[in-house]
């Protein structure tokens, strides 16, 4: 397969403008300012395209909610890519950088935005810095900024750095933070699309930097076209990101519903090192639900509806391999310390939640837990499920059910079955 | 009052302002600025930034403190911020993060006595391909093993010697 979003693997040097523009970049852009907005709109939802930064809404969809009447909007790119296990927008930036642009463009022109902000986490520094020279090196070529392409239509892209904090990849939080307020999540209603919910109040499209990187080609080739790969409700390709206990780490930009687990792991990444069986998966970064890697798990089809039949989901496909040799209760504890460390404390269930699993697990992997925290550790977590602000708390209750749902010997083995003799504290200390 | 900020980096503030229809949103942009200069967010720096960005000091410290990124405190010429996470892990960081701890001499999240070194463990960071990987300030070191750490050490030891001797 030819790839869509990491070209670099097929045209060396993509990321230069020269060599960009001469395969085909910004024909999408040109294309689109040759037609109306709502036409792009609705070449977009053609293709059926779903958001790849975790929640997979519809593209054209999103773009369709933004007013026209409102005289001020705006594009976000969300470059914060903080999800564990997740380093494909890095790639996309690095290597194929005017393909995001491009793709923002698209994003800007079909909801007449007046401005792209591209907010990079702070990690991202030297990207950020290469993205400026990039722009004007764009603007110089009349991609960017006033009359665009001799279109009549003009658009500033920025580029705004974060400064290490998970929770500002939440699209509200990341408003926030844009507008130099504390990064925590907003009250929704009213929607970043809508009037009041969005960048300084504005109506605002976030997306992710490898669904927008999707615009240029769903632009050239019509949406029609672009619906034509994957299946009907995962259209296109996805860029995977394997991580862990795997020979060939890497991204595998996949056609979606093409390929299994068993082929991303065995074929594309190399297999386990060292002869190992392979134990667990985590399709989506420590945030979606772990499976245990059985043959029914090892032969699903890499789509979001495939994922969903096996309990987990496909989000960024961000795929963890865990080798016969782990245990699942350390995993476990370093997906709470991570969602406890990024919990942004504003609302009650998460912020002790996290706490208190953080606790509980760790007292369980010293050796001082008994049977009953296992049961405990499940309810902190149910009561966090759909009581928080936002996403967050969820993402850091149900990985660690499924955990102890599918690997409950793991944890079991650290507690020696008796709840009198074992040394513990009560649960409130 | 003075503010050494916005007269040395007028050019850069400058810049910065002009991408947002407020001064607020300059705010994290800025902060860079003022660590770039004093190495760290000093209770000055504070107010100087929040004087420019015409915000309340206790706002802007608030701000500071949320990221990871800013520096609350002095810390080492070299912040090094070892990825720990799972993905890392499973690829030998958490031992990677011990070793360079021992090797130093110090506890996670102190300081060389030279004040050359910081190390702390951090969240995943987006290399989880190049596992063990750190940051240094603001760069990314990857697929490290202690001898290319030790390497690496001397060699940014050297550097900042040279750089002293310089001055
Ligand atoms: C805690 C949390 C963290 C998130 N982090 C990211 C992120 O780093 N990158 C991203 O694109 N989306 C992230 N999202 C999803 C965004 O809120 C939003 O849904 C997404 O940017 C929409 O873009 P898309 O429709 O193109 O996927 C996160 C969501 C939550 C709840
Ligand atoms: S769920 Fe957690 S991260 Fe989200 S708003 Fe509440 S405290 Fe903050
Ligand atoms: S887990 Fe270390 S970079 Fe992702």
């Amino acid at each position: 397969m030819t790839h869509i979003i990491l070209r670099e693997k097929d045209v060396p040097n993509i990321r230069e403008l020269d060599v960009y523009l001469a395969n085909e970049g910004f024909d999408g852009l040109k294309k689109a300012v040759s037609m109306k907005p709502s036409e792009v709109i609705d070449e977009m939802k053609r293709s059926n395209l779903r958001g790849r930064g975790g929640a997979g809404f519809p593209t054209g969809i999103k773009w369709s909610f933004i007013p026209q009447s409102e005289p001020v909007k705006y594009v976000v790119v969300n470059a914060d890519e903080s999800e564990t296990g997740t380093f494909k927008d890095r790639q996309i930036m690095e290597n194929n950088p005017y393909q995001m642009i491009e793709g923002a463009l698209i994003c800007a022109y079909a909801i007449q935005a007046t401005a792209v902000y591209i907010y990079l986490r702070g990690e991202f520094w030297d990207i950020a810095h290469d993205l400026d020279e990039r722009i004007e090196a764009a603007r110089a070529q009349n991609l960017v900024g006033d009359d665009i392409l001799g279109s009549g239509y003009s658009c500033e892209v920025y580029t705004h750095l974060g400064a290490g904090a998970y929770i500002c990849g939440e699209e509200s939080a990341l408003l926030n933070s844009l507008e130099g307020l504390l990064g925590q999540p907003r009250v929704r209603p009213p929607f970043p699309a809508q009037k009041g919910g969005g960048l300084y109040k504005e109506p605002t499209v976030v997306n992710n930097v490898e669904t927008l990187a999707n615009a240029p080609y769903i632009l050239r080739v019509g949406g029609e076209k672009f619906a034509e790969l994957g299946t009907q409700q995962s259209t296109g390709t996805k860029v995977i990101c394997v991580s862990g206990h795997v020979n060939k780490p890497g991204n595998y930009e996949l056609e979606m519903g093409k390929h299994t687990f068993r082929d991303l792991i065995f074929e594309m990444a190399g297999g386990i090192p060292d002869g190992k069986g392979i134990k667990a998966i985590l399709p989506s970064g420590g945030s979606g639900p772990i499976v245990p890697a059985t043959d029914e798990v090892l032969d699903t089809k890499l789509t979001y509806e495939d994922c969903q039949s096996i309990d987990t989901i496909l989000g960024s496909a961000s795929v963890m391999i865990l080798d016969e040799t782990v245990d699942i209760t350390w995993a476990a504890s370093k997906m709470t310390k991570f969602f406890k460390h990024e919990s942004c404390g504003k609302c009650t269930p998460c912020r002790e939640g996290t706490f208190w699993l953080d606790k509980v697990i760790d007292r369980i992997l010293r050796g001082e837990g008994k049977r009953s925290d296992v049961e405990l550790i499940n309810n902190v977590a149910a009561n966090m499920q759909g009581t928080t602000l936002c996403a967050l708390g969820d993402f850091a209750a149900n990985p660690i059910l499924a955990t102890i749902r599918h690997f409950p010997e793991d944890f079991y083995a650290h507690v020696d079955g008796d709840d009198e003799k074992a040394p513990v504290k009560a649960a409130g200390d | 009052m003075a503010n050494p900020l916005a007269d040395k980096y007028a050019d850069r503030i400058q810049k910065h302002m002009s991408k947002y229809p407020d001064k607020r949103s300059a705010v994290m942009p800025l902060l860079y600025i003022a660590q770039e200069e004093y190495g760290w967010l000093s209770p000055d720096a504070i107010v100087q930034v929040a004087e420019i960005c015409e915000m309340d000091p206790t706002q802007v410290k608030s701000i500071a403190g949320f990221y990871t990124m800013y520096r609350e405190s002095p810390k080492g010429k070299y912040w090094l911020q070892v990825c720990t996470d799972l993905p890392c892990a499973l690829k030998g960081a958490d031992q990677f993060h011990h070793d360079l701890l021992a090797h130093l001499g110090i506890e996670e999240g102190g300081t060389t006595d030279d004040g050359m070194f910081t190390v702390e463990h951090v969240m995943c960071l987006a290399a989880c391909d190049r596992a063990p990987m750190l940051q240094c300030n603001f760069g990314y070191v990857e697929n490290l093993d202690m001898d290319k750490m030790k390497e690496l050490l001397d060699k940014w030891r050297k550097e900042a010697e040279a750089y002293a001797n310089a001055d």
